[in-house]
């Protein structure tokens, strides 16, 4: 197990190294530079000057030194600073990433139990009617994506019933500001989630463990809860955790349409922006995200699974 | 002038999307007569659901392809006596009423979101497309051969999927990145796939026969060339393939954002079917192993890739509305659905219907593609 972690590990340090360089390089194109330059500098400046100011800033040297220095600086927890928001990005991103952090685990409290709960209730009974409606049902909300879904509720609850908000406002936690965004994004994520864990469930329903089961007489719910749930939940549990790269995709886009001033909200500011600090460490972030989620979903799913633990 | 009735506006709306129903009703009608001589398609009109999103596909696909007969203005006008207003609305200069309303520059709602499906099911199938070969033509000899050469394919693939696609859109799809010359030898690269994909699947086949083999060639080349031309350089002797490159830039982008996807399956596949007698009688025989790979794997994997496919022009489709929705890549008078929900949803307040027409309509496509690829997975395992 441990070298197994080990190896998981390295080849999560080669893409992290891998992915920030590429992103590194996409922030640091010429006309972005340029761009900066002449921000910097209330837009005037001609051609030539613009040349001497990168050059006397450093931003001429190879891009594999600059990389170096960037990465050194950002180990030791030295960020750069903020043109959009005129700060050190060390002190903008913590506060950020908590309220986008309040608002993921509203939408995980949500999502996953009622994922699983749709998932088995229409995988042990493989075929039959509530199957067929919860399976239709589980496609209708992976079609629609966030911004679909979320404008439509904003219409119907916000417009034409008046219940609920339809901006949220970041660190107030109440019912009518955070319903729309959370309901929002569970809604995309949740049908995906319960079509695996159907289609596990439907597996495990038809194994001879479960067969042998009901033969000894056991009621059925007793087999679905004591003998199949257990097996069941093994694949979704890695589904789950791959859902958080998803999620913050889905964060950026309900951010932007509720107006919701977290992580998401900042890492399209600093594009939009031009803010190449605060983009690199929002980039540096999100790839993290990802990559510690797919560690924990690949050592999990070895704990969980002796089968696969053996290579 | 009044304004229409919901009564009427429906019956408007049906009554001008004629085409679309006349075209469906040849297809499906001729389709359901020939059901059981059509195969894993015919077999569809036997699943409840697999018929309703087929209908709901071809219903955009007919509306892709004559959105001129179908919409009452044209998408880029403006008008003012239809700014921001309710549906059923009648445009006072010209006396036709506005069946969806007009969006916040006055522009017809109902014509932007019939000319919309153009733009995204051309796109959309287009990239799957290219995807695809691009995912199959690297994703076959990774699960064949599997060692090192997997290994490498497979870290380059989980480097792209580690990417959050918004940032990815975010770093790829720019004004700044259109300056430079990234787009172009992406696309240069991904480009280059179909004609090796196609040029090897001739070659390995029909290698003994060099006559036949010389047409083939030819014709690829020929086609591969000019199709290559136009689309990578912009330089199409004949002027009618071009891309301007705020869609070459989303094009190379969607591709590369979406292949890895497709090399992840076809390798799976493949290493699955490698193992079964067949492949292990062609090994006997001594065929090259792109013969094997092309002609012997990749046709018994058909079932799951089409299934995949219909998913992934899905996906794609809702990551175009997601560039639309960020206003990146498309052009601003752009009618294409994603764009028009990111211009209109400001104005929610003052006229809540004014997003409606192009948001269901992205949700209706996406749904009706997930409901066909249920279908045709529902049927294709019953045997």
């Amino acid at each position: 197990m441990l070298a197994f972690i080990a190896r998981r590990l390295g080849v999560m340090v080669a893409t992290m190294l891998a992915l920030t360089f590429v992103v590194f390089t996409l922030v640091n194109l010429e006309p972005n530079l340029r761009k900066l330059a002449l921000e910097q500098n209330n837009n005037r400046m001609s051609s030539e000057a613009v040349d001497i100011w990168l050059d006397a800033n450093g931003y001429r040297r190879p891009l594999i030194v600059r990389y170096g220095e960037w990465l050194g600086n950002t180990l030791t927890g030295e960020m750069g600073r903020s043109t959009r928001f005129r700060k050190p990005v060390v002190d903008i991103l913590p506060e950020r990433l908590g309220y986008t952090g309040i608002l993921a685990f509203w939408v995980m409290i949500t999502m996953v139990p009622g994922a699983l709960i749709i998932g088995v209730l229409a995988g042990m009974r493989e075929g039959s009617k509530t199957d067929r409606s919860l399976s239709i049902l589980s496609i209708a909300t992976t079609a629609t994506p966030e911004y679909v879904s979320g404008i439509i509720f904003t219409v119907i609850f916000a417009s034409w019933l008046g219940l609920l908000k339809g901006v949220a406002k970041a660190g107030d936690i109440s019912f009518e500001n955070f319903t729309l965004p959370v309901m929002t994004m569970s809604l995309y994520g949740m049908g995906y989630i319960a079509r695996m864990t159907r289609a596990s469930m439907a597996e495990v329903m038809t194994s001879q463990y479960i067969r042998t089961a009901r033969l000894k007489g056991l009621s059925f719910g007793a087999i679905v809860v004591k003998h199949a749930l257990r097996n069941a939940l093994i694949a979704p549990f890695t589904v789950i955790m791959l859902q958080f790269p998803w999620l913050l995709t889905g964060v950026v886009i309900v951010e932007k349409l509720f107006n919701y001033k977290g992580f998401g909200w900042v890492l399209v500011e600093a594009a939009d922006n031009n803010d190449i600090d605060l983009l690199l460490a929002c980039s540096i972030v999100s790839v993290a995200v990802v990559i510690v989620t797919q560690l924990i979903s690949d050592v999990g799913y070895a704990y969980l699974n002796p089968r696969i633990r053996v290579r | 002038m009044e304004p229409l009735g919901a009564f009427e506006i429906w019956a408007g709306v049906i009554g001008r999307f004629w085409p679309v129903w006349l075209g469906m009703a040849i297809i499906m009608g001729g389709s359901f007569a020939f059901k059981r001589r059509l195969g894993l398609y015919g077999r569809l009109y036997d699943s409840g659901v697999g018929m309703v999103g087929l209908g709901i596909v071809l219903f955009w696909v007919l509306t892709a392809i004559f959105p001129e007969l179908i919409a009452t203005f044209d998408p880029l006008e403006q008008f003012f006596s239809i700014k921001r207003k309710p549906p059923g609305t009648i445009e006072t200069e010209t006396g036709i009423a506005a069946y969806f309303g007009g969006d916040n520059l006055g522009r017809d709602l109902f014509s932007r979101m019939v000319h919309g499906s153009t733009f995204v099911l051309t796109v959309a199938p287009a990239a799957t497309l290219v995807a695809y070969m691009v995912g199959i033509a690297l994703g076959l000899p990774a699960g064949y051969f599997g060692r090192k050469m997997d290994a490498v394919l497979t870290f380059i693939a989980n480097l792209v999927l580690a990417f959050p696609v918004i940032l990815l859109f975010y770093l790829l799809v720019t004004p700044g990145v259109r300056e430079t010359a990234i787009p172009n030898v992406m696309s240069g690269v991904f480009f280059a796939f179909p004609i090796i994909f196609f040029g090897m699947l001739f070659y390995s086949r029909y290698y003994a026969r060099p006559r036949l083999l010389a047409i083939q060639m030819a014709v690829t080349a020929i086609l591969g060339a000019w199709l290559y031309a136009g689309l990578v350089f912009d330089a199409d002797p004949l002027g009618i393939v071009r891309l301007e490159p705020n869609e070459l830039n989303i094009f190379a982008a969607v591709v590369f954002a979406s292949s890895p996807g497709v090399f992840r399956i076809v390798r799976g596949l493949t290493m699955d079917i490698k193992t079964r007698d067949y492949v292990a009688a062609a090994q006997t025989r001594g065929e090259n192993p792109w013969y094997i790979m092309l002609w012997e794997i990749l046709p018994n994997a058909r079932g799951p890739l089409i299934v995949d496919a219909c998913l992934r022009i899905g996906y794609t489709t809702i990551l175009l509305g997601t560039l639309g929705f960020f206003g990146l890549g498309l052009a601003p008078e752009s009618p294409d659905w994603g764009s028009m929900i990111n211009q209109t949803r400001g104005f929610i307040r003052i006229a809540p219907t004014i997003v409606l027409p192009q948001t269901i309509a992205l949700a209706m496509l996406v749904l009706g593609l997930n409901l066909l690829a249920d279908g045709l997975r529902e049927q294709s395992l019953k045997d």
